[in-house]
């Protein structure tokens, strides 16, 4: 049983939301890292780079596979998790703690497009 | 993530109800679900190289092929030589196409009834190399049986595996083996085939016996805290010890000399696909495998492409990972022959960046075989 956050906004690619100030703070859900594996690797984007919703952003990386992220949200990128790349594995050990982005958000009516806790439980089957 | 696959055509190991009882996280692979892992890759990893861990392996196939014309067809379809090669001894090698392609990577076990062979091969190419052995066999005086479905197998691996085997399973006979050498012992009343063989880079065993015997010594090894270990470790402790997997690094299309396995091909004798390979060797051949590291911990995958530093594409990733023993970014590559050469400057392009790395030795890992 994997953990889900009331609150908060989900991708059915995995990733999660939070609005903090106007800016969307995006992660992998637990659920996410469990089907991973041990994360050895975060490939990520730069400060300033332009992210779109649907599109990849970067990319976890297991022993055994990568795994594309997706951006919820369309904007450009005002801060990456820089401690992850040194220690990818905080994603396994709380991924909901340990955001990878945050995004300055270009249309925050996408948000809307998104399922809620509720939704996100159901489509994880738990 | 996954790909649509009929569960129904799958088949099962003697070990499946252990696998899901230790709740592992289970996989199709060469036509078996089969255990990826039980607990974290990593860990099972790191067992196998510092203390000992085991992996059911009962999915690869034993045919054997006996008469008295079975020494001479047994060396005419394998690329080593197993002539002069005593009883109790274990070789390595390829049967290939006429053309020098890969038909299956195998073991070889001269067993102790004179012209008496055992061919252990890849699960996913059992059906494809019995028939092909049946076919080739047609004028030899032997018999070829398929006992794939009533073998088990058990791959005991690591520094502490011999001490496994002697005390934990009392075959005191296991630290009389050399590598790659076997005895028969039994379990319960079956031949057992203690082999001092593996797929890791460590000193370790192979035990072959009976589904029934194999299920009870899973237990008895699970009971005494052997480390149960799936394939994702098998693959990555195999790569780390710059160890080829048929469909990845040995193929129809890649030959053993493009792997750069020539030293299990013996060209004083004859075999299938002998005068393909020896033409190959003397330089018609376009491509080669190598090792590649890269400076950074972006993971090179299988099918990404290779690329000089100029940005010219010269080659393909295999199979690569952020080696767990090394903590380095590696991969085997097929690359044009001009740039095989150890310290080449290649890069691999992973998703939209290029990294840069070099040509290194494929075997990434200091193997602690037993002598």
């Amino acid at each position: 049983m994997s953990k889900i956050i009331e609150g908060l906004k989900y991708s059915e690619s995995h990733e999660w939301v939070k609005v903090e100030d106007g800016i969307a703070v995006v992660g992998v859900t637990d659920f996410a890292q469990a089907e991973m594996g041990d994360i050895t690797y975060v490939d990520m984007p730069e400060v300033d780079d332009e992210v779109t919703a649907g599109e990849e952003f970067g990319a976890l990386e297991s022993v055994k596979a990568a795994s594309d992220l997706i951006s919820p949200v369309s904007g450009k990128v005002v801060a990456v998790n820089e401690a992850l790349e040194d220690e990818p594995e905080k994603v396994n050990e709380d991924a909901f703690e340990n955001w990878i982005i945050k995004v300055e958000m270009s249309d925050p009516s996408e948000l809307d497009n998104l399922l809620d806790a509720a939704a996100y439980k159901a489509q994880i089957g738990e | 993530m996954s790909e649509t696959i009929n569960n129904a055509e799958l088949q099962l190991t003697c070990l499946y109800d252990r696998h899901v009882a230790l709740q592992a996280k289970m996989s199709p692979f060469a036509g078996f679900m089969m255990p990826i892992q039980y607990n974290s890759i990593t860990v099972e990893h790191l067992a196998v190289r510092e203390k000992v861990g085991m992996f059911d392996v009962s999915h690869m196939g034993e045919i054997f092929v006996e008469g008295p014309g079975a020494e001479k067809f047994v060396n005419w379809i394998f690329t080593n030589e197993i002539r002069g090669f005593e009883p109790g001894k274990v070789l390595y090698g390829m049967m290939c196409y006429p053309d020098g392609g890969v038909v299956d990577d195998l073991l070889v076990y001269r067993e102790f009834t004179p012209e008496h062979f055992l061919l252990v091969v890849n699960a996913a190419n059992i059906d494809k190399d019995f028939a092909w052995i049946q076919e080739h066999a047609e004028g030899f005086d032997c018999v070829v049986r398929n006992e794939s479905p009533v073998w088990g197998q058990i791959a005991v691996q690591g520094p502490a595996a011999e001490k496994v085997v002697t005390e934990i399973l009392g075959y005191k006979e296991a630290a009389e083996l050399g590598f790659y050498t076997f005895c028969d012992v039994e379990y319960k009343g079956k031949r057992l085939i203690l082999s001092r063989t593996g797929y890791t880079g460590e000193d370790g065993f192979e035990l072959y016996t009976s589904t029934e015997g194999t299920v009870e010594l899973w237990d008895r090894l699970i009971e005494a805290g052997v480390q149960p270990c799936g394939l994702g470790c098998r693959d990555t402790l195999r790569f780390e010890a710059g160890l080829p997997l048929y469909g990845d690094e040995l193929s129809p299309e890649i030959s053993p000399v493009m792997a750069g396995l020539g030293m299990f091909c013996k060209y004083d004798k004859d075999f299938i696909g002998k005068e393909a390979l020896l033409a190959q060797k003397g330089g018609e051949i376009v491509r080669k495998l190598v090792g590649i590291e890269i400076g950074d911990k972006a993971i090179p995958r299988a099918g990404y492409p290779v690329e000089t530093p100029e940005g010219e594409e010269v080659g393909i990733v295999t199979t690569g990972y952020h080696s767990i023993s090394l903590d380095k970014s590696i991969c085997f590559a097929l690359v044009d022959k001009a740039y095989a050469a150890l310290d080449t400057p290649l890069c691999v392009r992973i998703r939209k960046k290029v990294f840069a790395g070099k040509v290194v030795k494929k075997r990434f890992y200091q193997t602690n075989y037993k002598k």
